[in-house]
């Protein structure tokens, strides 16, 4: 799959809620722990060495909440000095909420998150000043350096999927 | 030494977004430190000395500017802080102060001679009396204009002071008050003046309810937003509030003001730089911002005549803003 066919498989916005109603139901009542322990498994293996420098002390013992609207997903996690944790689910001291593909943005660092805010695409509910704190915190990363601690060839990937996005109009 | 012309500052709340903003041609950077030195004191923004000295070296090897706002008012048990502040911006090599306390101005000026000072918006000086007053006394040498004057008042600014004047040019607005607002105290028991913020996180609780999306600061509801309806950030001056059985923005609507296409008037005046807000903003909105309003100052020197607001300017410009919509705000308006 070359990046330009990836990134056309990529969900467009205005379309939060893009899978099948009846898809996004089922994934909603399946129990939320396996998706958790499969969620910091690969957050571990993938972005953890890129996030492992950063001062993670404000998040020692709190549980955040990561809700993919439209996948219907919710994943519940910890962070501390040696990576990412799952979390039984149902309770969190902040909760956010947008698409995959609004994720993705953010993640890719296409999109703002007050943009997203603004336009009513991501909610964050609860410990706001720990939502701002962990959003700030992961603003401090240089992409590129972040890339570059990806498994070989992945980081590449995703800067030519960015790069192609911003070049495209897709962010 | 040639005056500077529609200088492009941005605004940098990260390392990342400071590269962001050199990247995409910002002439100038503005920053902060990690604490209420400065208005925009939010949990995890800002610089620390590492980061500072690497923005700067950054910032520099491109050719542009690195400016440090430390635009809050000491209170007289922290005062320590602010003026160890100062002792950090002027030992890091950046190229101007950002100050509003005439106190700090006399801080920096007997202990850091060479340090050079602007007036900031927070200063809240709008005519050139004022400005003159900070320039006869401290030595300022650029004053941030707040943004209530029209422009026929800018231009009686500027004819009248040798001090560069700034102007806004994108970004949220405020309630026109700058420096003197103390509406947040209201809610969360401190003002932006001295704290640095006037929605600090602690106070901030946003919560998905059947009614819509409820915005509180510090227990009390400013704002409910339906579905459709756009957001704004959670300041009180943002809110809907029930006066006189009606329930509408009772202060001012939550917008940005997009002054791009006054570009032409402005150099005309001699406005020395136009500034972008939105310290609190991530990498992506540094970058988009700044690309348009680069593409459209070099529009306006290469030939103001024909100037013109791209289409696709304007609308990346929306996205990114309050509301999603603009304003000229105080610019273009008969009334003085």
């Amino acid at each position: 799959m070359t990046p330009s066919t990836l990134l056309r498989a990529l969900p467009r916005p205005p379309a939060p809620d893009a899978l099948p109603p009846l898809l996004a139901a089922m994934v909603g009542r399946l129990p939320s722990r396996p998706p958790s322990m499969a969620f910091a498994a690969a957050a571990n293996a993938l972005a953890w060495p890129a996030l492992r420098e950063l001062d993670w002390s404000i998040a020692r013992d709190r549980r955040f909440h990561v809700r993919v609207r439209d996948l219907g997903l919710s994943l519940y996690f910890g962070v501390r000095a040696d990576g990412f944790y799952a979390v039984a689910g149902g309770r969190a001291d902040v909760t956010f909420t947008a698409s995959a593909a609004d994720f993705a943005r953010l993640a890719l660092r296409l999109e703002d998150p007050d943009t997203l805010f603004f336009n009513r695409r991501l909610l964050i509910e609860g410990d706001t000043d720990l939502g701002l704190a962990v959003k700030n915190l992961l603003d401090g990363v240089e992409l590129e350096v972040a890339a570059a601690t990806l498994p070989a060839g992945l980081g590449r990937v995703l800067l030519r999927l960015r790069r192609l996005a911003l070049e495209t109009g897709a962010a | 030494m040639t005056r500077p012309l529609l200088e492009l500052i941005c605004p940098a709340g990260s390392l990342p977004a400071l590269k962001a903003a050199v990247d995409h041609g910002a002439d100038g950077i503005y920053l902060g430190l990690k604490d209420n030195t400065n208005a925009r004191n939010f949990s995890g923004l800002n610089f620390d000395t590492k980061t500072l000295a690497e923005g700067i070296r950054y910032a520099h090897a491109k050719g542009a500017k690195v400016l440090m706002a430390l635009n809050t008012y000491p209170q007289p048990a922290t005062l320590a802080r602010w003026h160890a502040a100062i002792d950090t911006a002027a030992a890091s090599g950046i190229d101007a102060a950002i100050l509003a306390d005439p106190g700090l101005m006399a801080y920096a000026v007997r202990h850091h001679p060479q340090l050079r000072l602007h007036l900031s918006v927070q200063g809240s000086a709008t005519s050139y009396e004022a400005i003159e007053f900070y320039r006869e006394r401290f030595g300022i040498q650029r004053a941030v204009l707040p943004r209530v004057l029209s422009l026929a008042q800018v231009e009686n600014v500027i004819t009248h002071t040798d001090v560069e004047i700034e102007l806004f040019g994108f970004g949220g607005l405020c309630v026109m008050v700058e420096g003197r607002c103390l509406l947040s105290s209201y809610a969360c028991g401190d003002s932006p003046n001295t704290f640095g913020a006037c929605s600090p996180g602690h106070a901030v609780r946003w919560q998905q309810t059947p009614e819509g999306m409820e915005t509180r600061l510090n227990g009390v509801l400013i704002d409910r937003y339906a579905d459709h309806e756009k957001a704004g950030y959670p300041t009180l001056c943002k809110g809907r509030f029930a006066v006189g059985g009606e329930t509408y923005y009772a202060l001012e609507e939550p917008t940005s003001l997009n002054s791009l296409e006054l570009l032409p008037d402005m150099a005309r005046l001699g406005v020395a730089a136009i500034k972008i807000e939105g310290r609190q903003r991530s990498p992506a909105y540094v970058a988009q911002v700044t690309q348009v309003w680069r593409a459209a100052i070099d529009a306006v020197k290469r030939d103001a005549g024909r100037f013109k607001p791209h289409p696709a300017w304007m609308s990346a410009l929306d996205k990114v803003s309050e509301g999603s919509m603009h304003t000229l705000g105080a610019y273009y308006r008969p009334w003085k």
